[in-house]
């Protein structure tokens, strides 16, 4: 893999953890509100999946957004202002942090139904067959939402109809606090994908690289008319579900022991041992991460407040 | 002028669109092969074909879903429910979804689909398939709502949703799919959505009424008329947006009123025409606004006990008689 594609998803993925972050203080001060669900522990999976996306593919996400709006390339400073309730924000301020969205660069939202937004990965991918674009869709969920009907209902009509479709499994072990095996029958979700015609396939989802493979074939595959793929990736969250979590279902050590394998820190030894970079230039990348961060920040708190009229618009197309 | 039935109406507003639009397409239980279990479809899969004519699996969680995502990215799909019954399995993806993407991503999302779901009591399907559940969609913000009571406004209304940039829940009851009425033929029929249309003229009390309540409204204005009373009857025909425009300039003119639903009473359609009223025309108001709606029962199978339950022209003449 060419030098310069593994530094900017190393930059991706520190600008996720390091946007995150910053959000989390955000929220402490009282300037983020209602719920925010970190991504941090999973950034290779967006990145890597969206990497291996051609233009014209599609992308459509749970409420844990932010990784994928900023892996699409949506300007910082928007989403941050999203974040903080603004005019300026992807989505007028209306939408939040659940509600991510760049119709431009064909990312579809987060959804915060659990399940909701699969049957729409369904019906985007049907209108790309029905006009012959040959483009595909990313469609990325958790774990916990493969016992929704929802799930089953979208991925049997997706192989009904051989859509092209990759439906991503997030496999970050947990629902809210449930773990997987006590939440579902089959602890390897690739088995319920066989249930709707498809082989599946079970990936590291903490190395950027393995991600990236696997998505472009299966994306290469979906495009090429075989139909719907699946891909469960195995991941994990450092943060709670959402800000506020206790935290009692799983101990400290079981954290850690996920953090060996952390993707930033995979693709730094990576980078660094394999290929001929050195440490500044990696350091070079985090300060510039950090000044586009600082300068979203900015950009959002200096935005103004929809305006009061604002509530009344875009409920309908045509009033 | 050529009489055609609800159901020919509704036919035909379907075929003029597809081919008006190769974006439109129909996707649905039982729309294909079968040919609709209600006939609406019937011949179009080979018409239309396979791509346009879409069967789906019993599963309306992805019916409803899949039509919005179709129509988020650019289709025009009108996704069949059986009956609204089966909608309910599908209330997340039209209401969590369908109605809300356009406002909750500022905009930059549309979503137009059409829903179409016949229902409806009165025809002996017990508890569960008899709903009328009109006033729990007609709630929510980012959904239009219509139901039509006469051919002539199933054919517009219906034309008009598939070219709505919005998503529209078209509800059509059952046991008007017989139902004749004056369609043109060789003309473009729209009907806009969000108008309602004064249906018969009188002087002496309002009904307001709209979809299988309509005939009900009418048999009775027409029996009221043949005892003196002459009734003005306003057909809502949309639900969302209500446009309360003609009930209102109505009103003013007869100071009383009755709201005529097959929903049940209890925070229904009736309730809010009552309460608009009032809170829009209280110096007009002369009587009570009397309510004619589904006693509130779960639909029981047996005819007699069954057609108890439901509104018909006696009620309503009751109902005027009181206050008239």
């Amino acid at each position: 893999m060419d030098k310069s594609i593994l530094m900017d998803w190393y930059r991706q993925m520190v600008l996720i953890r390091r946007f995150e972050q910053r959000c989390a203080e955000l929220y402490q001060q009282g300037k983020i509100g209602g719920f925010l669900h970190l991504y941090i522990g999973q950034e290779a999976v967006a990145v890597g999946t969206i990497a291996a996306k051609a233009d014209g593919d599609h992308v459509i996400t749970a409420y844990r957004d932010h990784g994928h709006a900023l892996a699409v390339g949506s300007d910082t400073n928007f989403v941050m202002a999203e974040m903080l309730g603004k005019a300026t924000g992807v989505s007028k301020g209306k939408g939040g942090s659940m509600h991510l969205v760049d119709v431009e660069r064909h990312f579809w939202g987060g959804y915060a139904i659990v399940g909701g937004h699969l049957p729409l990965a369904t019906g985007i991918a049907l209108a790309e067959q029905y006009k012959e674009t040959g483009n595909a869709v990313l469609c990325y969920f958790g774990d916990g939402s493969t016992n929704i009907g929802y799930f089953h209902e979208a991925l049997n009509l997706a192989s009904v109809w051989n859509l092209p479709v990759v439906w991503i499994a997030e496999n970050n072990q947990y629902g809210m606090g449930t773990a997987v095996d006590r939440a579902s029958a089959v602890s390897e979700l690739i088995k319920k994908a066989s249930a709707y015609g498809m082989e599946g396939q079970r990936v590291n989802g903490m190395d950027v690289l393995e991600v990236y493979e696997s998505s472009k074939a299966a994306l290469d595959r979906a495009r090429s008319g075989q139909g719907p793929q699946f891909i469960e990736m195995m991941t994990y969250r450092y943060e709670g579900h959402s800000m506020g979590d206790p935290l009692r279902y799983r101990t400290k050590d079981e954290v850690e022991k996920w953090r060996e394998d952390d993707p930033i820190g995979v693709l730094e030894r990576h980078i660094l041992q394999d290929l001929d970079v050195d440490k500044d230039s990696l350091e070079t990348i985090d300060q510039e991460v950090e000044q586009q961060i600082e300068e979203a920040v900015i950009f959002a708190e200096e935005s103004p407040l929809p305006a009061a009229e604002e509530l009344f618009t875009d409920i309908y197309v045509e009033a | 002028m050529a009489k055609i039935t609800m159901r020919q109406a509704i036919t035909d507003a379907l075929r003029e669109e597809m081919i008006r639009d190769d974006n439109v397409f129909i996707m649905g239980e039982e729309v294909g092969v079968w040919g609709g279990t209600y006939a609406v479809t019937r011949g179009f899969i080979d018409e239309f074909g396979e791509k346009r004519v879409r069967d789906t699996p019993i599963a309306e969680m992805v019916i409803g879903g899949a039509a919005a995502g179709a129509a988020m990215n650019g289709l025009r799909p009108v996704a069949e429910f059986m009956t609204i019954n089966f909608a309910f399995l599908a209330l997340d993806a039209i209401i969590n979804h369908a109605a809300k993407v356009h406002y909750m991503f500022g905009g930059h999302i549309k979503c137009p689909v059409v829903f179409r779901a016949p229902g409806g009591g009165g025809r002996q399907l017990g508890a569960t398939h008899s709903h009328t559940p009109d006033a729990i969609f007609a709630h929510f913000p980012g959904l239009k709502v219509v139901s039509p009571g006469t051919p002539y406004d199933a054919k517009g209304l219906l034309k008009s949703a598939i070219r709505s940039d919005d998503p529209v829940l078209f509800i059509e009851h059952a046991t008007l799919y017989q139902l004749r009425g004056e369609v043109p033929e060789g003309e473009e029929i729209i009907v806009p959505i969000g108008v309602s249309d004064v249906k018969r003229e009188g002087s002496d009390v309002t009904i307001v009424a709209y979809a299988q309540g309509l005939s009900v409204a009418m048999d009775a204005a027409n029996q009221l008329s043949n005892e003196g009373i002459e009734a003005e009857v306003v057909d809502l025909r949309s639900l969302r947006p209500l446009d309360m425009g003609p009930v209102l300039e109505s009103f003013r003119k007869t100071y009383k009123a009755v709201v005529v639903e097959e929903g049940y009473r209890s925070y229904g359609i009736g309730s809010e025409i009552a309460a608009r009223i009032q809170e829009e025309g209280f110096d007009y108001l002369d009587a009570p606004i009397k309510r004619v709606a589904q006693l509130e029962v779960p639909l029981p199978y047996s005819k007699d006990l069954e057609q108890a339950a439901l509104i018909n022209a006696p009620r309503v003449i009751e109902a005027v008689k009181e206050i008239v």
